[in-house]
């Protein structure tokens, strides 16, 4: 592989061609480098490049990669979503609040990858505080969709997304509170997958809503994600809510036959709101996996219709808490001059907030109010239960769930700007799964009218192994994920 | 009309562990502001917390002690609210479902009788950090050490109904959690902290009358003070026609009365909920079975036995008892004299003036339980009397030696040889004729004379019963 | 469900924003929309289930007590607004 086509190189194939001293990490980097400094105006998929630092590391992965002492993803760069904390470096979660916050730590995701010898190039832009689904809520501005740049990319992880689809970066990291993960790599054309509440620590990423975060890989491929997610999981004593039990090598796990694989498709993914062209595709892609030996059968989750209702006060309850902390005291944006105590909460946040964050806020505070918490709050959480029961009798009768990760492709961008509902039905497929804590996927399935398509496949608990070895295996057979969005190539 | 006052208190106990209650912080008191708050403590972006075992343990003996229920299972909850000593703008605290359930303690009101009080309930939370308001160019400081610190609130039932029985309470779970170890106890610091809930109502009646809160009391004094206060203010209020207006207060000793605290607790609408960064705490049944064999005998339980073992009065009983490390010197000493109630009378009396003398706590005693023991027992066989062993007491406390090498060096040892003490008798009759004829006139209280010229010529020495003995016999001859 | 301006600027105090007058009658509107929709779940009896506060059922695992952290003041305090002496400065609070 020449110098000018190393963005079109795998994960994997970047591993390997290192190892083999075909290339150096410090060329690759530059490379990234370069096309992020070329090509990203047209995208703000990024936030901060750190390029000096990216070198650095580079140039250390070099070293030990001459010294023969490479680690598993030895040289390979990468960008983190904004989300992550990052230490002497601005770590602003799409937020004006956290505009000059410079982390004094690293997340636990952030110094694994690194501990593996990847190279961070920068930080990803994203929705402000993860809150939306089309990534025009960031302070720094919206991503644009490298498959028509008038669109949006999804979101919150959009500039991730974005970044991986236009190759400025081998893969990146996302967090996935909804669908945050899922949905953008839908709609940009890539592989997400957001893994099971508890498999990747928490510590060090900016919380939103605790009991649904999740951090996970965001690559072209199920096998790029896997090697990703190798150093991405496990536990982790610095966060409670982190299961202690091993990680399997998803590498190795990537060759497992799908042959015998019973793939349930939820009949409630398939109905009213399902775009025809995305239905279309999504058939398609069911086909191949009925064609590499899967029985493909309807099931039925019975509540899931329930689940953005559910979701809508449950993040928002968890997030006005978790945002409590934002009142210019300690770190964070401040304002001026402010009058006496009251004056520096009220405009603090005002100011340092965007609407969509103060929305959410709202809807919690009122949700968790005296009076309100049993017919918001407690509810939401006992329909919580009810999901979860329908996932787990669900796979009583089939070991996955397939369908359309996203109702529609991506819409353009202000098109659901006015109506949060609207915008929050995008993720009316994803929500479940995190509501459930279940592991889940996204992988491009085809286009529709020249915007990707993502198939969605749901697992049993810390399953991971075998959606990311089902989708390596369909992206064996199809290389919708290996098509790059037109100016990118 | 007769009034009753109504009190309950909720006391915030912080608990002895090395490290808070979710990060790995230390817990030292005094350090420079800021230097034992760590990210998590300070809340910053992205930390979470993770529960300290210790303090888990430490609620569990609580609870046992009290005999209340061990919750098998209890949720941690955020109760949010804005303030700047509360860094990420909620308290991780427990609310419906409290580690300790129920349970009760016996109190010892001043001239009042003994009676126990109900405890609702104690549930685990973390501490906030303080405000400073001297001036900071204008502004007020603020310093987050003692922020996650492990606190114990201990809510009571609302049964005192009076300023002295609420002291009462207070007192004697102080002496509880030191004794069980899990607070310092220090209310100087802060360890030991009361809010106080007061009402009145007529006598007779049932229903509760509306409560104000009295916040952030550190001493008994205080808390005594301020509840009087509060109970003589809410009945001039009712008398004078007017009502009382729940409200949260706080005592200020200097002028000796409450008044409303001026930053109003924004309608009390703290929204609390599970934290979703903690999962449930499930106590491990292994922990409260090693905390139940390791609990130690209750200070009550160990004054009954001191009555009715060693025969002391309740009040030396309960003055040894109510302190552990007293209590175990003091079992100690008796163990090795011999003599329980000799025993207790030198620890209440010579020990705890000299340890007050010199601010030592009975823990740090120069002289230790054995030796004192050792001393006590040379008593006991008539080696020294009390009065030389006060001497000897001295000289072990300053130079830590053991009471036989100082009664042998000094040689203190009672003179018991009959033949050496009669020759001494026959000298001071000798020396007195005129103190003879009177006293064999019929002045017998000049016996008291001789014998204290007789002790006189042996420095003390001499065993005061004999001495009398052998005056007597050669005076009445 | 419909919230009255009085009730959004209740919540927007609680939760210490502030709402432009001028502003609070579409706020209102919108988080009725929100709360409308949400209102959806009322569908389903949800009597005797039990809330599901997190996705693993398992206990909270306990951190021995050990002092682990090491605390660097000047790194931390690096990003903070206004500090004096190692304090955090605040408008003067009155008790």
């Amino acid at each position: 592989m020449t110098g000018e086509s190393l963005h079109l190189e795998s994960v994997a194939g970047l591993v390997r061609g290192l190892a083999e001293r075909r290339f150096s990490s410090e060329a690759v980097t530059r490379h990234f480098l370069d096309r992020i400094a070329r090509l990203d105006a047209r995208l703000n998929s990024i936030v901060t490049v750190t390029a000096e630092t990216a070198l650095d590391q580079a140039r250390e992965a070099d070293g030990r990669i001459a010294r023969g002492q490479p680690r598993p993803l030895e040289g390979v760069p990468l960008l983190h979503k904004d989300i992550f904390c990052t230490q002497g470096v601005r770590t602003a979660c799409g937020s004006r609040m956290l505009d000059n916050f410079v982390s004094p730590y690293d997340a636990t995701v952030v110094s694994r990858l690194r501990a593996a010898g990847a190279v961070m190039l920068g930080k990803a832009n994203m929705d402000e505080f993860a809150m939306g689904s089309s990534n025009e809520t960031s302070f720094y501005g919206p991503v644009r969709n490298p498959w028509d740049t008038e669109r949006v990319p999804g979101g919150s992880s959009g500039g991730s997304a974005a970044a991986v689809a236009a190759r400025l970066t081998p893969a990146a990291t996302g967090t996935d509170t909804g669908g945050s993960i899922r949905q953008p790599a839908a709609l940009c054309g890539i592989t997400g997958l957001k893994p099971t509440y508890g498999r990747v620590s928490r510590w060090g990423m900016i919380a939103f809503a605790s009991s649904l975060d999740q951090a996970g890989p965001m690559a072209v491929s199920a096998e790029d994600c896997a090697h990703l997610l190798r150093a991405m999981a496990g536990f982790d004593e610095r966060d409670s809510t982190s299961m202690n039990r091993p990680v399997p090598d998803y590498v190795a796990a990537l060759e497992a036959p799908v042959d015998g694989l019973r793939v349930g498709l939820p009949r409630e993914w398939f109905g009213e709101g399902l775009d025809a062209g995305v239905a279309e595709v999504v058939e398609s892609a069911v086909a191949v996996l009925r064609e590499l030996g899967a029985e493909v059968r309807e099931v039925s989750l019975p509540h899931v219709g329930l689940s953005v209702p559910a979701y809508y006060v449950v993040a928002p309850a968890e997030a006005s808490s978790n945002l409590a902390r934002y009142d210019g005291v300690r770190f964070g944006y401040r304002c001026k001059d402010p009058r006496d105590l009251h004056d520096l909460y009220v405009r603090s946040r005002s100011e340092g907030f965007g609407a969509e964050v103060k929305r959410r806020i709202l809807i919690g505070t009122y949700a968790l109010s005296a009076g309100y918490y049993d017919a918001y709050y407690r509810k939401a959480q006992q329909i919580r239960r009810l999901i979860r029961e329908d996932f787990l009798r669900a796979f009583e009768t089939v070991d996955v769930l397939a369908g359309p990760t996203s109702p529609t492709p991506a819409f353009r961008i202000g098109e659901r700007t006015r109506d949060p509902v609207s915008m929050y039905l995008s993720d009316v497929n994803t929500i479940a799964a995190n509501l459930a804590g279940l592991p889940a996927l996204s992988m491009p399935a085809g286009f529709t009218a020249g915007l990707p398509v993502g198939l969605q496949l749901v697992g049993r608990d810390f399953d991971e192994g075998r959606l990311l070895g089902v989708a390596h295996r369909f992206q064996q057979a199809t290389d919708w994920h290996r098509r790059v969005p037109p100016g990118f190539e | 009309m007769q009034w009753e006052p109504v009190i309950g208190l909720e006391i915030h106990a912080q608990l002895s562990t090395r490290s808070k209650i979710f990060s790995g912080a230390p817990t030292a008191y005094g350090a420079e502001p800021n230097t034992q708050a760590s990210l998590i403590d300070l809340g910053f972006p992205g930390v979470l917390p993770v529960l300290n075992e210790a303090a888990v343990r430490l609620a569990v003996r609580f609870g046992l002690a009290i005999g209340a229920t061990v919750a098998r299972r209890s949720i941690f909850a955020r109760k949010n609210y804005f303030y700047p000593d509360l860094p990420k703008g909620y308290q991780i605290s427990q609310y419906e479902a409290p580690v300790v359930v129920g349970g009760s303690l016996t109190i010892h009101p001043e001239g009042g009788e003994s009676r126990r009080i109900g405890i609702t309930r104690a549930h685990l939370e973390e501490d906030a950090g303080k405000s400073l308001h001297e001036d900071f160019q204008g502004m007020t400081g603020i310093d987050l050490n003692r922020a996650g610190t492990p606190l114990l609130e201990i809510v009571s039932e609302p049964e005192m109904h009076s300023a002295r029985e609420a002291v009462a309470y207070m007192r004697a779970l102080h002496v509880l959690v030191r004794y069980l170890r899990i607070c310092d106890g220090n209310m100087q610091e802060g360890s030991f902290r009361c809010d106080a809930n007061v009402s009145v109502r007529p006598k007779g009646e049932a229903a509760f009358g509306t409560r104000t809160e009295i916040k952030n009391l550190n001493s008994f004094r205080f808390v005594e003070r301020a509840i009087q206060y509060e109970i003589e203010r809410q009945i001039d209020v009712l008398e004078g026609g007017g009502t009382v207006v729940q409200e949260t207060r706080l005592y200020d000793p200097d002028r000796d009365e409450t008044r409303p605290m001026r930053t109003k607790e924004e309608a009390n609408d703290y929204r609390y909920f599970p934290d979703p960064d903690l999962l449930p705490l499930v106590v491990p049944e292994a922990m409260v079975e090693a905390e139940r064999q390791a609990l130690p005998e209750l200070p009550e339980a160990r004054k009954a036995r001191f009555v009715e073992d060693y025969g002391l009065k309740p009040a030396d009983a309960m003055q040894l008892a109510f302190d552990r490390d007293t209590a175990d010197y003091y079992e100690a000493v008796a163990r090795v004299c011999g003599d329980a109630r000799l025993a207790a009378n030198w620890v209440n009396v010579e020990l705890a003036a000299a340890l007050n003398r010199e601010g030592l706590d009975v823990a740090c005693s120069p002289v230790s339980a054995e030796r004192l023991g050792g001393l006590l027992a040379r008593i006991a066989d008539g080696t020294i009397s009390g009065k030389i062993a006060k001497q000897v007491f001295e000289k072990m406390w300053t130079e830590g030696t053991e009471a036989d090498v100082i009664i042998e060096r000094e040689g203190l040892r009672q003179i018991t040889d009959t033949g050496a003490l009669e020759a001494l008798v026959e000298e001071v009759i000798a020396a007195n004729p005129k103190q003879v004829e009177q006293y064999r006139a019929g002045k017998g209280k000049l016996l008291g004379f001789f014998v204290g010229q007789v002790m006189k010529a042996t420095q003390g020495k001499a065993n005061p019963a004999q001495v009398n003995q052998l005056l007597k016999k050669r005076l009445d001859e | 469900m419909s919230l009255s301006d009085e009730q959004v600027s209740a919540i927007a105090e609680l939760a210490r924003l502030s709402v432009p007058r001028d502003a609070l009658r579409g706020l209102a509107q919108e988080l009725s929309a929100i709360l409308d929709f949400v209102a959806q779940m009322n569908a389903v009896d949800t009597s005797g289930v039990e809330p599901m506060a997190h996705p693993q059922d398992v206990p909270q695992r306990l951190r021995p007590d050990e002092v682990t952290e090491t605390i660097d003041r000047a790194r931390y305090q690096a990003v903070a607004p206004a500090v004096s002496h190692g304090l955090y400065l605040v408008p003067r609070v009155i008790e």
